[in-house]
């Protein structure tokens, strides 16, 4: 499905010169949930950034089922199965809910069309399919709803970048759910989470570590899980403080 | 009722006018009454010097409407038509109003419509009104309406004012003097492109007690335009007041907002809020993964944030 070669990216500002991302190389194949993890500041949303194509790297290639696409923009990568899930999800005035699921889904969808996406994301789809996507939303709901988003789209590939964070609690056991549906459901597509979540660790196929932006470990969940609980990797519940600053 | 093609298409994009309106109705066309009628409670006369209507809605009248559009398809008409509504009381009724110009000729096309409202106690009225410019001519589409409203005891009105394209020219005076309980609220939405100028001014007078003012402008600046939008509210009595300037400028488009609050009394309540901006770059990136072009992108955000 997705490959990365040599991927590596720098930045260049009037102060610094930074490399994010160095000589990563990685594959996800078909019908796979794969985490990535590794601590703040790491790279890990750099990486799915660039797989998104919102960002272009330095070097190296990424390739998509076999099409070369590291030089393609984002619009052109959505068209070719790439669905980017953001970590702060934008906010629009006046664009509904249901607006916003029918550009995802490419399709007039119907209310009734609609309402299963949001009812996989625990939204009651009759309070929420007119409410426009603004600031009247809090950030759990939000979140949810950027995920039906990406659930309308029905990529090919699906990255979710840290859907965990900026959530409370009670949000996040239902986001465990959603994710849970998902690795059940999934045929002919993959699902990249990026995440510390030791739950959605755990319900992972592969698992890649990213740490100061090299590719730290990777595979299996059963082999690479039992090495990062209790670390900044993995953790349970709420961030402790000590792994904030990306200890 | 004679209308060529461009006038029909003139009324369906400021009435939402298909055929002739039911209830009580007066189409304007280049300069005259082309069609008229009252209905069993409400009086449409023309005015003796024939610029403009005098409409009567009487007490108690109930879910009912008046449809009173203008629309201009010869270049080089320049009118100035005064309005009078008189509302009884109880009354709710709906008011479309709006002005389409087709202007293909090298002459300014203008239409300065003065509505007057009188709304006794305990009426209701919404108030639609939409402009729209079309035609490649040299010759400007221009409008000025000037909008006065006198709301008595507890009456309300909502006013929907909408011009999304092709007018070359606003200037859109709007004053209004709110009695004991009475309710105002405005719905602006404007869109200006290539070299437009449209500017807003809002004078509202909250003079009873319990009195309440709403006033929100949505608007776009493109190209080359400029919008100005100068909201006043006076409290002179224990009222709430609120006016809101929500805009984005692309390409070289220019907006000032001019906030203006003055309480002269101890609980008069009064806030102003304003942003400008640009689209950000999020929303546009969100939208492009889900498939769509910057371009398309750019439409959704702009049709959302007008609708």
């Amino acid at each position: 499905m997705l490959e990365l070669k040599h991927i590596s990216f720098d930045v260049h500002t009037s102060d610094t010169d930074k490399e994010i991302i160095k000589d990563v190389s990685l594959e996800i194949g078909d019908n796979r949930l794969v985490a990535v993890t590794g601590p703040n500041g790491g790279g890990k949303s750099t990486l799915a950034r660039l797989i998104a194509g919102i960002e272009r790297p330095t070097s190296g290639k990424i390739i998509l089922d076999g099409e070369d696409i590291t030089d393609l923009s984002v619009t052109d990568r959505a068209k070719r199965g790439i669905g980017f899930a953001f970590q702060q999800p934008v906010r629009f005035k006046g664009i509904q809910v249901l607006d916003l699921l029918r550009i995802a889904s490419g399709k007039k969808l119907s209310v009734s069309d609609a309402c299963p996406y949001l009812a996989s994301v625990g939204l009651c789809a009759q309070d929420y399919i007119g409410r426009e996507v603004n600031a009247s939303l809090s950030g759990g709901e939000l979140k949810r709803i950027e995920i039906a988003t990406v659930l309308a789209r029905g990529s090919r590939l699906s990255v979710f970048d840290e859907p965990e964070a900026g959530i409370d609690l009670w949000s996040f056991q239902n986001l465990i759910e959603v994710f849970e549906g998902m690795r059940r459901k999934i045929s002919d597509s993959s699902i990249m989470i990026i995440s510390h979540q030791e739950r959605i660790l755990a319900i992972a196929d592969e698992i890649v570590v990213i740490r100061d932006g090299t590719l730290a470990d990777a595979g299996p969940r059963e082999k690479i899980l039992p090495g990062l609980i209790g670390t900044a990797s993995a953790y349970a519940g709420c961030r402790p403080k000590k792994y904030v600053d990306g200890e | 009722m004679q209308l060529d093609e461009i006038q029909k298409r003139l009324l369906r994009e400021v009435a939402d006018l298909h055929k002739v309106p039911d209830g009580a109705y007066n189409i304007r066309a280049n300069g005259k009454s082309v069609g008229r009628s009252s209905s069993a409670h409400i009086e449409i006369e023309p005015r003796e010097d024939g610029a403009g209507l005098t409409v009567r809605v009487q007490p108690g009248t109930k879910n009912e409407s008046v449809h009173i559009p203008v629309v201009m398809s010869q270049s080089g008409i320049k009118e100035v038509v005064y309005n009078d509504f008189f509302i009884g009381e109880g009354a709710d009724v709906l008011i479309v109003a709006g002005c389409g110009i087709d202007n293909c000729g090298p002459k300014d096309s203008q239409h300065d419509g003065i509505h007057r409202f009188w709304l006794e106690k305990g009426a209701h009225v919404r108030y639609v009104e939409k402009h729209y410019g079309s035609g490649d001519g040299a010759g400007k589409r221009i409008l000025n309406p000037g909008t006065e409203v006198y709301l008595g005891e507890d009456s309300a009105m909502e006013m929907e004012m909408v011009q999304i394209k092709g007018v070359d020219d606003t200037v859109r005076s709007t004053k209004a003097e709110l009695g004991r309980g009475a309710k105002l609220v405005v719905r602006e939405r404007l869109m200006t492109h290539d070299s437009q100028n449209a500017i807003s001014n809002y004078e509202v007078l909250l003079d009873g007690e319990g009195s309440s003012a709403d006033v929100v402008s949505r608007s776009v600046a493109k190209g080359n335009s400029f919008q100005k939008f100068d909201a006043k509210l006076v409290g002179n009595a224990p009222c709430t007041g609120h006016t809101e300037c929500d805009s984005i400028i692309m390409e070289n488009g220019r907006i000032l907002a001019v906030p203006g609050l003055e309480a002269n009394h101890i609980d008069a309540a009064l806030v102003h809020e304003a942003a400008i901006g640009k689209i950000a770059g999020d929303q546009i990136i969100k939208l492009e993964t889900l498939g769509l072009t910057e371009k398309e992108a750019e439409e959704q955000i702009i049709n959302g944030f007008l609708k």
